[in-house]
């Protein structure tokens, strides 16, 4: 070991190194307990033609040992506000907007109104730089120039209905890898959480060995929802429509809401959209109005979520095989 | 004047987040302009020029892309600056993943696509680790779990590096990129520069257009592959 460069040296003793060494597939790491030991004890063949070289090595591994604790939590967000922007005629908006964890707001207007841009503006945290004009603050203040444009600086994660899974994992698999690069202090049990909220929420149950790509349509959105709510650390979630079949969507706005995110809820859906504490009316690129639930509305609502519990019972009815003129007492008249 | 190193495997999205990026600054009023390189074909000019952005290609050809990079790179920037460009970007495909066209000084982009696997970080070498930026494509069609997975691994191999999700059909990410283009550093002399990684040190009698197979074909520096001895009973 160069002894007077001790300071570049790096220890081997973690386990995560060993991960390292797998990852990479680098020759075993023998008794050697430093990174540069290791490397002086490798033959010059391969120091000089396997494509490192010392500093490389040493930058690798840094890396990978960063990655895990640089996923680390951060501190919870108490407060998310969105100041007025213009519209497209460059007229001022009328709402500043303040949405707090736990709170479901619904977004809703035609094609082309601007509800993409006004996610777009919370998602790379707008200042004053975007074609609206609109102001995002976290907890009151502007963000720290360092985590704007980076994916780790994004508070927003997204659930949209052009989403599938793609990797070739069962299910515990790749929760557990999720869980793992959050550094989750017990993978396994949050990987059992999220399971049993999912199947909780999915018409039909599926299993920790199912293959993710084998999933139907509406458990892989329950997958995703559930995963959202509980592993992934963004603190707002933005959802464009949910699906009304195969997913108990009232169920899952609660997960989230019991987690303590902020929803903001792209539908047209009667019964989604009255679910929130409020709904933004978006025209011309920007809010027109911000209308909470009515009495009247929030009694449609309940009449709505009966409706819905029923046209379930019959959905699985159906899967079932049954027909469905033998039961006046869940054949409703609509 | 600025130059961007954009690298990325084939088909990774490149060329329409540069397209989306590149706009942005257009509509500004900057001046930006494109080199591409290439192997063997590409139609990308077209899409460049359609776009209005003045485009240079380089085909390669039966020369190692990098080698010819690295030794085009001065006459493209000179080019670049013959064209009064605020930022030129340099497009090149990384083919075998060994190396990787950043050069110190210069902001590094290396693009990749979210629907190759959640491995490919480990297995595209220097253009990752060794880049300022990582662009992460075609992530608005796979779960939101499976994205931050994805940037894990990313952070796994270059924890330094900024990541951004974006998407070159919609555009959706392409403005934050223009606003980190647009910060890049400038002026940066090229000549006497040094690229990031090296190119590969050997020069074997392939390089030089051989095709038989077998050893008495094999000259100048050879790397064997290590077989493990088979146990004997």
């Amino acid at each position: 070991m160069n002894s007077h460069e001790p300071a570049l040296d790096v220890e081997l003793d973690e386990a995560r190194s060993a991960h390292f060494f797998r990852m990479n597939h680098l020759p075993s790491r023998g008794a050697h307990r430093s990174l540069r030991a290791w490397w002086e004890a490798q033959p010059w063949e391969y120091r000089t033609d396997g494509g490192w070289d010392y500093e490389r090595l040493r930058d690798g591994l840094l890396s990978f040992l960063a990655a895990t604790k640089g996923s680390a939590d951060r501190a919870p967000l108490r407060m998310l506000e969105i100041r007025r922007g213009r519209d497209k005629s460059g007229q001022p908006e009328k709402f500043d907007l303040v949405l707090r964890p736990g709170e479901v707001v619904c977004l809703v207007g035609p094609t082309g109104a601007g509800k993409s841009r006004l996610l777009a503006d919370i998602e790379c945290l707008a200042q004053g730089d975007t074609p609206t004009g609109r102001v995002v603050l976290i907890d009151g203040e502007r963000p720290q120039p360092e985590t704007r444009f980076t994916g780790d600086g994004q508070i927003v994660a997204q659930i949209t209905q052009n989403m599938n899974f793609v990797m070739d994992l069962t299910v515990a698999e790749f929760l557990k890898l999720h869980a793992e690069s959050r550094a989750i202090a017990s993978p396994d049990s949050a990987v059992r959480s999220v399971l049993e909220a999912a199947v909780s929420m999915a018409g039909e149950p599926f299993g920790p060995s199912t293959p993710l790509t084998q999933l139907s349509g509406g458990q892989s959105r329950a997958l995703m929802i559930a995963d959202a709510a509980f592993l992934s650390p963004k603190p707002v979630i933005l959802i464009d429509e949910i699906e009304n079949a195969g997913v108990d969507r009232t169920r899952a706005l609660e997960f989230f809401v019991d987690q303590g995110k902020i929803v903001l809820l792209s539908t047209h859906d009667p019964l989604l959209a009255l679910s929130g504490v409020r709904r933004l009316v978006i025209r011309h690129g920007a809010v027109q109005e911000v209308i909470e639930p009515s009495a009247t509305e929030k009694a449609l609502r309940q009449r709505l979520a009966g409706i819905d519990r029923q046209l379930s019972a019959l959905r699985e009815r159906l899967r079932s095989g049954e027909r469905l003129d033998s039961d006046p007492a869940t054949t409703p008249a609509l | 004047m600025k130059l961007v190193t954009v690298a990325g495997p084939p088909s990774s999205g490149k060329t329409a987040i540069i397209v989306k990026a590149l706009g942005h600054l257009q509509r500004e009023g900057r001046r930006v302009g494109v080199v591409k390189f290439d192997c063997l074909a590409s139609h990308d000019a077209e899409l460049f020029r359609a776009a209005g952005i003045p485009a240079l290609v380089g085909l390669s050809g039966n020369f190692c892309p990098d080698h010819y990079f690295t030794t085009n790179i001065e006459d493209c920037f000179a080019w670049g600056r013959r064209q009064d460009l605020a930022l030129l970007v340099s497009e090149s495909a990384g083919l075998c993943n060994r190396c990787a066209p950043h050069i110190r000084g210069h902001l590094a982009v290396c693009v990749l696509d979210q629907l190759a696997g959640v491995h490919t970080p480990l297995k595209v070498g220097p253009m990752l680790k060794t880049a300022d930026l990582v662009l992460v494509t075609k992530g608005d069609i796979v779960s939101q779990a499976e994205r931050e997975v994805f940037a894990f691994r990313v952070r796994q191999v270059n924890a330094r590096a900024r990541l951004l999700f974006v998407n070159g059909i919609t555009g959706q990410g392409s403005w934050e990129v223009s606003r980190l283009w647009d910060e890049a550093p400038e002026d940066t002399p090229l000549t006497g520069g040094r690229l990031r990684f090296p190119v590969p040190s050997a020069v074997c009698s392939y390089c030089l257009g051989e095709t038989a197979i077998g050893a008495e074909h094999q000259h100048g520096t050879v790397r064997k592959i290590q077989i493990p001895e088979a146990e004997s009973h």
